[in-house]
């Protein structure tokens, strides 16, 4: 019956083939990507498509070639109904002896310089780093984390990185972004894509901070939407180099920065039809090329110790020699950095939230209120029992992907982005849950949580923001879905030549109406004392492909529109890739006889049993024919509020 | 004085944990607890390090003994500055019966070997607290000693010690070779950075055994129990100050 309706639906077989069309597109990715606007996005990935299949059949040869073979991310399988183990089980151990070994040397005194001479609360008041903790943090070598060791930095794999960044989150946000911003984003794009000669010539100083880095991508009229900046770099007639002019805002280290990676939109001929047209292209842009200038620095509700500005570019003359990978190739460069860069907070945020616990089970542990201990009440017990479940699922999120990257895996980019929402809304509700378990004086200044939850504010904001990357979750997945089911189509227009795939999916979709299950099994790779956990990751595994499978058939392109659908489906992907993840983690305790194993198992059980709560709700709204008229309803109801300017029922008492 | 100083370190529990003693009180858990450098060792490091900035002396040599995990502390002193290092290897068994006499047999017998002209120890350490090796090297080897060193001054082949005794400072004036130890006040030592880390990877660590140094390690002495603090006892509330006065007297205070 399925197989039918999958060979009969016409709008699928066009939406299919379009959405991966519309996700491996260089505009289409970059909407996706590094932006971050929901309004315009789909429009702009459905533009992409429209762009795309006016090409005619030169567009399904593209999407044969673009269509990735078999991804190893677990993320991306579970949206076709499949585990893929490799990247998740068993948790990732990627440091060799001698990394282990230098990490574990230099833990220590990363600990102690926060612990005793950075003072957040006073950068916080100072709203920028105290000059001795910045110079401090120079000789430290904290701005070269993971430059290679031959040109001045410490060529720290990712799983080390996270480990030294995680001790800063603990300690203060604000350093995080002077750093982060520096590193993760503001010089990774010359890591990542420069040639010998850029890299020579600008990391060994940008490792040792004498030269302090920033990201410029958005604009005042580009957030979200990165594909819509304004900023243009003109190449000379010469071919020299181009004139760039335009204005950045919201740069983190903006007004300390002395080199700059801009993205600008340069005017291109397509090789194909000759037409000129703009495409993104990223630069060094150094501050002593000349017109290069910045605003005061931004009053901001938190992360004040950063310093964000705007960053004006007037004429600059910018040197061929300064293109950041190929003139055009822009999207790419920005796409790659975010990517590589999400763990990082996921890393940094774990140890926020191992800050927030300690601090939390301290008051609970002390505070005598009607008797005893408020930690032997039970609304105690519940929310440090659940923000230590959070704790351990983001932790191991970042090391796990860390771990991933360090293998050389190059298919993270739903994982990482899964890591940042996780990690961020986490690590908001621990917050907020310590200081609710602090009471009065959790509210008060001195005990400092109040500026953690003010810092911690933006990570759902910046770097995408989390509705955005939620979108990009679930488009993501629904393109190695599409492939799938699109090569089901082929096979089913000459089901001779492929008696094999049919009859594989047949009994499968059989097993799976018989509620027999389709064969799917973390046996092997979850520790036996888990197998419940893992039986109720693999049921929520494949109650997910099969609602997937039923939103492509109903929706075909126009899924992208759906941004209602979208936001449950991410939600329902994050629950089960960080149930991955846990059951990863806890088993390898288990295996080890870690101390600590049966605790962890405890955590593991309890987070697989109530996300499985969550993805089978999520997945009875969505099947539900109420489910049309809820969204209908948010959809008026959000309607008329803007009709209105606001609230629309008049006031209840009439004025 | 250009010649080479020899700085003992010690690994020891960190100062910010809290000791538990073992359930057989046979001594204090030390797995799976943090361990650092201690503090007065690296006081004395420091010193070192500082003396061979202002090129007074040729070499720093850090020495640890213990099992394998002190050469973390080696690496630690090598970031800081020191030039090598030697590893005493004691065994995880002898280790624990390790004191300041066999200490200071190890040290002096590496002093002689090296050629050193100055041993530079932390006063005492924060675990055992004994404040004996410094004194006992420079027994060993007939050296003079300036302990509790608040400043110290390279005056040609003397050293000018300023010393922290009971009530004030004493400045004396000795001859090297010398055993020096360090107080709390002799300097603030600085922070291993990360980059020094990674260079004092490539720095030397010789592998030496006791025995090829001549020194049994045997020790005469047996600790028989190991014990928490006593508790706090609850104090008592007085209502007036005669009451104070009876019971200071009934306690024998006065």
């Amino acid at each position: 019956m399925l197989l039918r309706k999958v060979s009969r639906s016409s709008v699928l077989c066009g939406g299919i083939r379009r959405i991966p069309l519309a996700l491996s597109g260089t505009l289409g990715r970059a909407g996706v990507v590094v932006a971050v606007n929901n309004a315009r996005y789909a429009s702009q990935a459905a533009e992409a498509v429209l762009d795309k299949s006016a090409v005619g059949t030169a567009g399904s040869k593209v999407a044969k070639k673009t269509a990735p073979v078999e991804s190893k991310s677990f993320a991306a399988n579970i949206f076709k109904g499949q585990i893929s183990t490799a990247q998740v089980f068993p948790f990732p151990s990627v440091l060799s002896e001698e990394q282990d070994q230098f990490l574990r040397e230099l833990v220590g005194p990363v600990a102690k310089f926060f612990e005793e001479v950075n003072d957040p609360a006073k950068n916080d008041a100072l709203e920028k780093v105290e000059d001795d903790t910045m110079q401090g943090l120079k000789e430290m070598g904290a701005f070269g984390l993971q430059v290679p060791a031959d040109l001045g930095g410490l060529g720290l794999t990712n799983t080390q990185y996270a480990r030294l960044v995680e001790i800063v989150g603990m300690h203060d946000l604000g350093v995080g972004i002077t750093l982060g911003a520096h590193q993760s984003i503001g010089f990774k794009g010359i890591l990542l894509f420069g040639n010998p000669a850029q890299k020579e010539k600008y990391l060994p100083k940008l490792a040792t901070g004498e030269n302090i880095a920033a990201f410029c991508l958005t604009e005042p009229a580009s957030g979200s939407d990165a594909a819509s900046i304004k900023t243009t770099a003109v190449q000379s007639p010469c071919g020299q180099y181009f004139t760039m002019n335009g204005g950045k805002i919201w740069i983190s280290n903006g007004g300390l920065a002395e080199i700059f990676t801009v993205f600008a939109k340069t005017p291109m001929k397509d090789p194909k039809t000759g037409e000129m047209k703009d495409k993104i292209t990223a630069f060094v842009v150094e501050r002593s090329f000349g017109g290069v200038t910045h605003g005061p620095p931004e009053k901001k509700m938190g992360i004040k110790a950063s310093n964000t500005a705007e960053v004006y570019f007037e004429n600059v003359r910018v040197p061929a020699d300064c293109v950041l990978g190929e003139v055009g190739g822009g999207f790419k460069v920005a796409m790659n950095i975010l990517n590589n860069g999400r763990f990082g907070m996921a890393a940094a945020l774990s140890g926020t939230m191992r800050a927030s616990l300690a601090q939390a089970v301290d008051h609970a542990a002390t505070r005598t209120q009607f008797g005893s201990k408020i930690h032997m009440y039970g609304t105690i017990q519940e929310k440090l029992a659940r923000m230590a479940m959070m704790h351990y699922v983001t932790e191991s999120m970042a090391y796990m992907i860390s771990g991933n990257m360090d293998s050389g895996a190059s298919e993270f980019q739903i994982e990482a982005a899964i890591s940042k929402i996780f990690a961020s809304e986490a690590a908001w509700t621990v917050t907020d849950e310590c200081i609710q378990i602090l009471g009065g004086m959790g509210f008060m200044k001195d005990s400092g949580v109040e500026r953690v939850m003010r810092d911690l504010r933006i990570f759902r904001i910046f770097e995408g923001t989390n509705d955005i990357l939620r979108l990009f979750v679930a488009l993501n997945g629904f393109q190695s879905a599409g492939t799938q089911l699109k090569s089901l189509q082929r096979a089913l227009k000459s089901p001779l030549g492929n008696a094999g795939l049919l009859a594989e999916e047949l009994t499968k979709r059989a097993k799976r109406k018989a509620g027999m299950g389709s064969g799917l099994s973390l046996q092997g790779n979850v520790h036996p004392e888990l197998a419940q956990s893992g039986d109720l990751t693999v049921k929520a595994i494949e109650q997910f492909g099969v609602a997937v499978e039923d939103l492509l058939i109903k929706h075909g392109k126009k899924i992208i529109d759906e941004q209602f659908v979208l936001k449950r489906v991410a939600d329902c992907a994050i629950d089960l890739y960080a149930m991955g993840v846990v059951l990863s983690r806890a088993s390898r305790s288990l295996s080890q006889g870690h101390p600590s194993a049966q605790h962890e198992k405890m955590l593991c059980e309890t987070w697989c049993v109530e996300a499985h709560d969550r993805i089978t709700h999520d997945l009875r709204i969505l099947r539900s024919s109420q489910s049309q008229q809820l969204f209908k309803n948010l959809r008026a109801i959000s309607a008329a509020v803007v009709e209105n300017g606001g609230v629309v029922s008049p006031h209840p008492l009439g004025f | 004085m250009s010649g080479r100083v020899l700085v003992g370190v010690k690994r020891v529990i960190d100062y910010a944990v809290k000791i538990r003693v073992k359930p057989d009180h046979s001594g204090v858990v030390t797995e799976g607890v943090k361990h650092s450098m201690n503090p007065f060792c690296e006081i004395a490091v420091e010193e070192a390090v500082k003396m061979k900035e202002k090129k007074l002396i040729k070499e720093v040599v850090v020495v640890s003994c213990g099992p394998q995990q002190v050469q973390e502390t080696i690496r630690t002193a090598l970031a800081m500055g020191a030039d090598r290092g030697i590893h005493v290897e004691v065994l995880a068994k002898d280790y624990e019966s390790l004191g300041p006499l066999q200490v200071s047999k190890i040290m002096a017998a590496l002093a002689k070997k090296e050629e050193a002209q100055l041993i530079i120890l932390g006063k005492q350490a924060i675990d055992g607290d004994c404040n004996q090796t410094g004194q006992m090297t420079a027994a060993l080897l007939d050296w003079s000693q300036g302990t509790f060193a608040s400043e110290v001054t390279l005056e040609g082949g003397q050293v000018k010690v300023v010393r922290e005794i009971d009530g004030g400072l004493e400045t004396i004036k000795i001859n090297t070779p010398a055993v020096l130890t360090a107080d709390l006040r002799l300097n603030t030592p600085r922070y291993a950075t990360l980059p020094n880390i990674m260079k004092a990877k490539k720095k030397k660590i010789a592998n030496v055994k006791p025995v090829d140094l001549g020194v049994e390690l045997t020790s005469k002495l047996e600790v028989l129990r190991v014990d928490e603090p006593p508790q706090r006892q609850a104090g008592v509330k007085v209502e007036t100050v005669d009451d104070l006065v009876g019971k200071l007297k009934e306690a024998g205070r006065i």
